[in-house]
C-alpha cells in the first residue's frame, strides 16, 4: 500500500512538472503541450471507435508476437540448455544476430514482407526472443543437481525429468523472460507502425497526426496510451507471476 | 532368511592414468530380507559411490549389484532412496502430497491409487493432515519426513537411505531414527541406511557393517545385539549399545585394521585379532571377519558425551529450517 502511494506521489509530481513545463512557454503549445490538454484530447479519442481500433490492432499484433515468442524461444532454450554441444555449435551465430538491434531491421522488413501486421509481428518476435531464450537456458544451467538424482533415483528417464522436473523449475525463469519481453515486443510493434511498417495501430495513427499541421497533443495521447498498455501488461504479469510461482521465491528464501 | 541385496566386489575408480581415484574396492556384502543393514565409515570413504552403484544411478567399475537375484543394471524399480538433503530432494512447486506421488505417477499407478497410496505413506509418517502443504512450508524435520514417506509410498523391497539424519538437528534426529524403526517393523521393510554417526548405526541396525578409509572395503560386519524395540535413552546407556559403538568407533578410527579383508586369500586368512586387541574376529565364508563384541565391558567414553551438546531446540509447524 505505502509503495503504491509513493508510486502515486511520483506520477503526481512528473505530471505537475509536465503541465508546468507547458505553461512556461518553452515552446509553442501546440509543439509541446500541457499534460492537462493531452489529457483533454485522450478523452475526446478514447470515445471515438476509430482510435479504439488502431488500440486494439496494436494490443492484438503484441500479444500474437510475444506468444509466437515464446512458443519459439523455449522450445529452443530447453534443446540448447539440455544439449551443450548443440548451444556449442550455434553460439557464435546468436551471438552474432543478437546484437543486431531490432529496429534497424525495419526498412529491410518492410521490403521484404510489405507493411501488413506480419511485419511488426515478426520484428517484434525477433526482439522477444532472446530474453525468453536465454532465461530458459540459463533455468536449465541453475536445475539443482539433486533434483535430477532424486528424479533418476525413482526411475525417471531423460525425457520424463525435462518435462517433470527441469521444465517446472525453469517456469518462473521463463516467465521472468516473457515480461521482460511484453515490453520489448510492445516497443517494436509501436516503432514499426511508426516507421510505416503497418496500416493500422497506435503506432501508424500518431504517424498520421504528427505529419502536416503538427497536433503535438495528439501525439502526445497515444504516446500516453502506449505507456499505460505497458503499464498495466507489466503489472498484471508481476501479479501472475506471484500467484503462480509464490513458490519460487519463497522456496529460494527458505533455502 | 532370503538374501534381498547381494553386493560382491564392487570397486570404482574415478577417472583414469594419473588423476585416477579409487573410492571403493573389492566391496562385498549381504542384506537379508527384513534387515536393517547401517553402513559406517569415515567421512569421504565412499559411502555414496557405494549407495549410488546400488541405487543403480551409475555403473560401478567393478563387481555386480544383485537385488533379488537380479544384477541391478539401470535404476531398480523395486527401490527407493532417501537422500540427506531433502530440501533440494523435494520438489518445491508440489505440495507434499504431489511429491509422494511423484515416483508412483512415472511408474504409471492410476490417480485413485495414487491418492490412497499417498495419504497411506504420509499417515505412517505422522504427516497425515500436511498433503496441502508445500514442503517450504514445513520444519526440516518435518521434510524429513515427507521423503521417507515418498519413498515408503513406493513399495520397495528395499529402502536406501543416505544419511538421511544428519541434516536435522538432534532432538529431531532421535525422533525421526524412532520413527524409522517403528515405520520398518510395522512394514517389515528392508532397509540400508549409510550413515557417519557411530551412535545411530548401532542404535537403528541390526548389523553394522564398517567400512575403511577409501579405497573402501568392508573392514568389519557387526551384529547388534539389541532388543528390536530401543529406546532413545535406555538402549544408549546400556552396556551393550555402549561397547558395540566403541568397537565400531576404534574399527573407524583407531588404529589401521589389522589386514584388509578380501583383497586376497592370504589377508583372509590372516589376522584374528586387531592391534588393540579388543576385538574378537572370525574369518567368514565370504571373506570378511565378524566382529562379536564382548560383552560386560564398559566403555563409556564418548558414548554420553555427546548427549551434553545436543541441543534440544524443537521446531514445529511452518518453521522453515536450513539445513546445516
Amino acid at each position: 500500500m505505502r509503495s503504491a502511494l509513493r508510486g502515486a506521489i511520483g506520477v503526481a509530481g512528473f505530471l505537475l512538472l509536465w503541465e508546468a513545463a507547458g505553461h512556461a512557454g518553452f515552446a509553442p503549445q501546440n509543439l509541446f503541450p500541457p499534460v492537462s490538454m493531452v489529457f483533454a484530447r485522450l478523452g475526446e479519442l478514447l470515445a471515438t471507435e476509430e482510435f479504439l481500433r488502431e488500440i486494439i490492432a496494436t494490443v492484438l499484433a503484441w500479444l500474437i508476437a510475444l506468444a509466437l515468442a515464446t512458443g519459439i524461444a523455449v522450445p529452443l532454450g530447453l534443446l540448447l540448455g539440455s544439449y551443450p554441444a548443440v548451444r556449442r555449435a550455434t553460439k557464435v551465430l546468436v551471438e552474432f544476430i543478437r546484437p543486431v538491434p531490432p529496429v534497424a531491421l525495419i526498412p529491410l522488413l518492410i521490403v521484404l514482407i510489405g507493411n501488413g501486421p506480419e511485419t511488426k509481428i515478426s520484428l517484434a518476435v525477433f526482439g522477444a526472443l532472446w530474453p525468453i531464450l536465454f532465461n530458459t537456458i540459463y533455468a536449465l544451467d541453475e536445475l539443482e543437481p539433486m533434483y535430477v538424482e532424486t528424479a533418476r533415483s525413482f526411475g525417471l528417464g531423460r525425457g520424463a525429468i525435462m518435462a517433470r522436473v527441469a521444465l517446472p523449475n525453469a517456469l518462473p525463469f521463463i516467465f521472468t523472460g516473457v515480461r521482460i519481453s511484453a515490453s520489448i515486443s510492445l516497443i517494436l510493434v509501436i516503432s514499426v507502425e511508426l516507421r510505416g511498417g503497418g496500416t493500422a495501430g497506435i503506432g501508424y495513427w500518431m504517424l498520421g497526426v504528427s505529419q502536416g499541421i503538427r497536433q503535438m497533443d495528439l501525439v502526445l495521447a497515444g504516446t500516453v496510451v502506449a505507456g499505460v498498455i505497458g503499464l498495466l501488461s507489466n503489472y498484471g504479469l508481476e501479479w501472475l507471476q506471484r500467484r503462480l510461482f509464490g513458490w519460487n521465491e519463497i522456496a529460494q528464501e527458505a533455502r | 532368511m532370503t538374501t534381498m541385496l547381494e553386493v560382491s566386489d564392487l570397486g570404482h575408480t574415478y577417472g583414469s592414468g594419473d588423476t585416477a581415484y579409487t573410492a571403493i574396492s573389492g566391496l562385498s556384502f549381504t542384506v537379508d530380507t527384513g534387515e536393517l543393514t547401517c553402513i559406517v565409515g569415515p567421512s569421504g570413504c565412499g559411502k555414496s559411490t557405494l549407495l549410488r552403484a546400488i541405487a543403480g544411478l551409475h555403473t560401478p567399475t567393478s563387481g555386480t549389484v544383485r537385488l533379488k537375484g537380479e544384477t541391478v543394471a539401470g535404476v531398480p524399480e523395486d527401490l527407493a532412496v532417501v537422500f540427506q538433503d531433502y530440501s533440494r530432494s523435494l520438489f518445491p512447486w508440489l505440495t507434499v502430497r504431489d511429491n509422494v506421488e511423484f515416483p508412483l505417477r512415472s511408474r504409471g499407478v492410476p490417480a485413485e491409487d495414487r491418492a490412497r497410496r499417498a495419504a497411506e505413506a504420509l499417515e505412517w509418517v505422522g504427516l497425515g493432515k500436511a498433503g496441502k502443504k508445500y514442503p517450504w512450508q514445513l520444519s526440516g524435520g518435518m521434510q524429513q519426513r515427507v521423503s521417507i514417506a515418498r519413498a515408503l509410498a513406493c513399495r520397495p523391497s528395499l529402502l536406501l537411505m543416505d544419511e538421511p539424519f544428519a541434516s536435522v538437528d538432534a532432538q529431531t534426529r532421535f525422533e525421526l531414527e524412532d520413527l524409522l524403526l517403528r515405520v520398518r517393523r510395522e512394514l517389515n521393510a528392508t532397509v540400508l541406511l549409510v550413515t557417519h554417526d557411530i551412535d545411530e548405526s548401532v542404535y537403528l541396525g541390526d548389523r553394522v557393517l564398517v567400512l575403511s578409509k577409501p579405497p573402501a572395503t568392508v573392514v568389519a560386519e557387526l551384529p547388534v545385539d539389541l532388543p528390536p524395540v530401543r529406546d532413545q535413552i535406555t538402549t544408549r546407556e546400556s552396556d551393550a549399545f555402549v561397547s558395540l559403538r566403541s568397537e565400531v568407533a576404534r574399527l573407524l578410527h583407531g588404529k589401521e585394521p589389522a589386514a584388509t579383508p578380501a583383497r586376497g586369500a592370504a589377508a583372509r586368512a590372516a589376522g584374528a585379532v586387531d592391534q588393540g586387541g579388543h576385538v574378537a574376529e572370525s574369518s567368514t565364508p565370504k571373506g570378511q571377519r565378524t566382529v562379536t563384541a564382548p560383552k560386560n565391558r564398559r566403555n563409556g567414553a564418548g558414548g554420553k558425551g555427546r548427549k551434553k551438546h545436543m541441543k534440544t531446540k524443537k521446531k514445529r509447524g511452518v518453521t522453515v529450517q536450513r539445513p546445516r
